[in-house]
């Protein structure tokens, strides 16, 4: 890029043409769609002063309720790591019938609109759900505890790990297992040392997705949460009712914090996937 | 270890050979069992519920309740902000494509970022912020009321919100697939004299239409089944600004099961619809879809 008396180029020279419509209207309109409502945002909170801020977002009400979104995310983004690392296994390594089929539902809770899932898995696990029926007799409630919101979190995380640790166990190379095992490794030798560790960049990838979409999650959580101040209320449930309550900046400093901790985990996705692309390039060369 | 060293040379057996690096049968065994009845829980069951649930009434009271006029709104509402949503979304997703995929330009990844944004925003927070700004207290809510016209707890709001929160899908599809493409068969286009127009309909078109097909349809049933963003902007009014999603939530609120799950039942059908149609976009296209990433 830096050639000597020439000034420092934009763009590569191409002979496509198109490129000044495309980027001109795609730079159009994400500012019209995405950053214009976010400054919106950013505009708003400046409103309030640094102290005003301090006072609603350290409020009891909304501490418990970043603790319980924080803490559930947590939990479920966990349950969804395990477990959908077994999915993504099972379905790489095990033929077994129905296969596809199962490898197809997995996207389920992708296409699925939130608020079915979230009734559907109400439904389930209420007293006398198909479910709740069995946890009853033994002292368990999970519908309207922070037990139900765990699991509707785990419904909408669970394709974003499976998904992730997928491409990254279809790449694994056999011989490289066999190799470890010819020279004596028992096979829970080689999966810790050296399956774990190819594919563990990828699980990070998928947990850190699976734990940032459930901090924001609301459809799926509002219907089995129970909602109860200070002890089932998760964030995005407090913005909305102090929107409906016409407490414009409560609702906005509340939802700029949450802003804030999205973009860190953006960053930090964006920065783990590289760094994967890195690695993956460095290992083909 | 004796036993696997020898395993390979027992040539009687009929049985795919083991190697050291496949697990033993109970192994296997478990593992699938733990697959299937987490999935059973949180994939399978959920979905068994909606469509029981529907049918417990029987099916005319099933059909009753989805052809209620409020139900029937709320369809014709929800078609209506995905017909606007998606198409929009699917030609900035393309010039995207264009831009960011066959060109190499400073900021390109920075501008990457920017059109993931909505993916990482709470979708109570899309809604948020059209409030903000087009609410009666929001930024432009006094021009607004001047005017006469209303965004927020109306239709364009709703069509708006829709629009934030299915932004990125297109766009993320067929970018990557354009990139890893290359540019020279449109070069070799260009040189022959074709126009933009041709390079892009005959060249790349043919290339990419299996993925933007992809991103169209995850993006239509994101628009038809979003209820975050939609429902903070919406005020739920009856007949007039109740999408489905919505609806279901206030038959359900309402304890009307029957009918709540009767309307949710078609946003099921409609998220397996999406999942059939992907599955055979992915078999058409011969590849798997998870390789494209």
């Amino acid at each position: 890029m830096k050639v000597g008396h020439m000034k420092i180029a934009f763009r590569r020279p191409s002979v496509l043409p198109g490129f000044g419509v495309t980027l001109g209207f795609t730079l159009f309109y994400l500012s019209l769609i995405v950053l214009l409502p976010l400054m919106a945002l950013a505009m708003r909170t400046s409103d309030l002063t640094w102290s005003a801020f301090v006072e609603i977002v350290t409020a009891p009400r909304v501490v418990a309720a970043f603790r319980l979104s924080f803490g559930t995310s947590l939990v479920a983004a966990t349950i969804n790591t395990v477990f959908g690392f077994i999915v993504a296994w099972v379905l790489v390594r095990y033929p077994f019938p129905g296969r596809r089929l199962v490898d197809a539902m997995v996207d389920l809770p992708f296409a699925m609109p939130t608020a079915v899932s979230g009734i559907a898995l109400t439904t389930l696990f209420v007293g006398n759900g198909w479910i709740g029926r069995w946890l009853e007799p033994l002292g368990i409630q999970v519908a309207f505890t922070w037990l139900g919101i765990v699991m509707a979190l785990i419904l909408i995380g669970l394709p974003f790990v499976v998904r992730a640790v997928q491409p990254a166990l279809e790449d694994l190379e056999i011989e490289m297992e066999e190799a470890a095992a010819s020279l004596g490794a028992r096979r829970s030798q080689t999966f810790v040392r050296v399956i774990l560790p190819s594919v563990a960049p990828a699980l990070l990838t998928g947990f850190a997705m699976a734990f940032a979409r459930s901090l924001g999650e609301y459809g799926s959580v509002i219907f089995i949460a129970g909602n109860l101040p200070m002890k089932t209320e998760i964030v995005p449930l407090l913005i909305v009712s102090n929107l409906e309550q016409y407490n414009y900046p409560g609702a906005t400093a509340i939802a700029l914090v949450m802003l804030l901790t999205s973009f860190v985990f953006l960053l930090f996705i964006n920065g783990l996937q590289w760094w994967t692309r890195r690695h993956r390039m460095k290992g083909i060369s | 270890m004796n036993t696997t060293l020898n395993a390979p040379l027992d040539l009687t057996n009929d049985a795919p050979i083991a190697t050291a690096a496949t697990d033993p049968p109970a192994v296997r065994r478990l593992l699938i069992g733990l697959a299937l009845g987490f999935l059973g829980i949180f994939i399978f069951l959920p979905l068994m519920v909606v469509l029981v649930e529907a049918f417990r009434g029987g099916v005319g009271l099933y059909l009753k309740s989805i052809s209620t006029p409020d139900a029937r709104a709320a369809l014709r509402l929800t078609l209506i902000t995905a017909a606007i949503a998606v198409p929009l979304n699917t030609i900035f997703g393309l010039a995207a494509a264009w831009s960011i995929g066959k060109f190499e330009f400073r900021g390109r990844s920075l501008l990457l970022s920017l059109i993931d944004l909505p993916f990482a925003i709470s979708p109570v927070i899309s809604g948020l912020i059209y409030v903000l700004m087009f609410g009666l207290q929001g930024w432009m809510g006094p021009w607004l009321r001047s005017h006469d016209l209303q965004v927020i707890f109306a239709v364009p709001g709703i069509v708006l919100a829709t629009m934030f929160v299915t932004f990125p899908f297109v766009a993320r599809e067929v970018i990557p697939l354009m990139e890893a493409q290359g540019t020279e068969e449109e070069e070799a286009a260009r040189v022959l004299g074709a126009s933009g127009w041709q390079i892009f309909w005959r060249v790349t078109m043919p290339n990419i239409r299996w993925a933007l097909l992809y991103g169209v349809l995850l993006s239509n049933a994101r628009a038809m089944g979003e209820f975050g963003a939609v429902s903070v902007v919406s005020g739920h009014i009856r007949g007039l600004t109740n999408t489905l999603p919505l609806h279901v939530e206030i038959l359900y609120n309402e304890y009307n099961f029957a009918a709540a799950f009767g309307v949710a039942s078609l946003l099921a059908s409609l998220a397996l619809v999406t999942l059939a149609a992907k599955t055979a976009v992915e078999w058409v296209s011969g590849r798997s879809h998870n390789r494209l990433h």
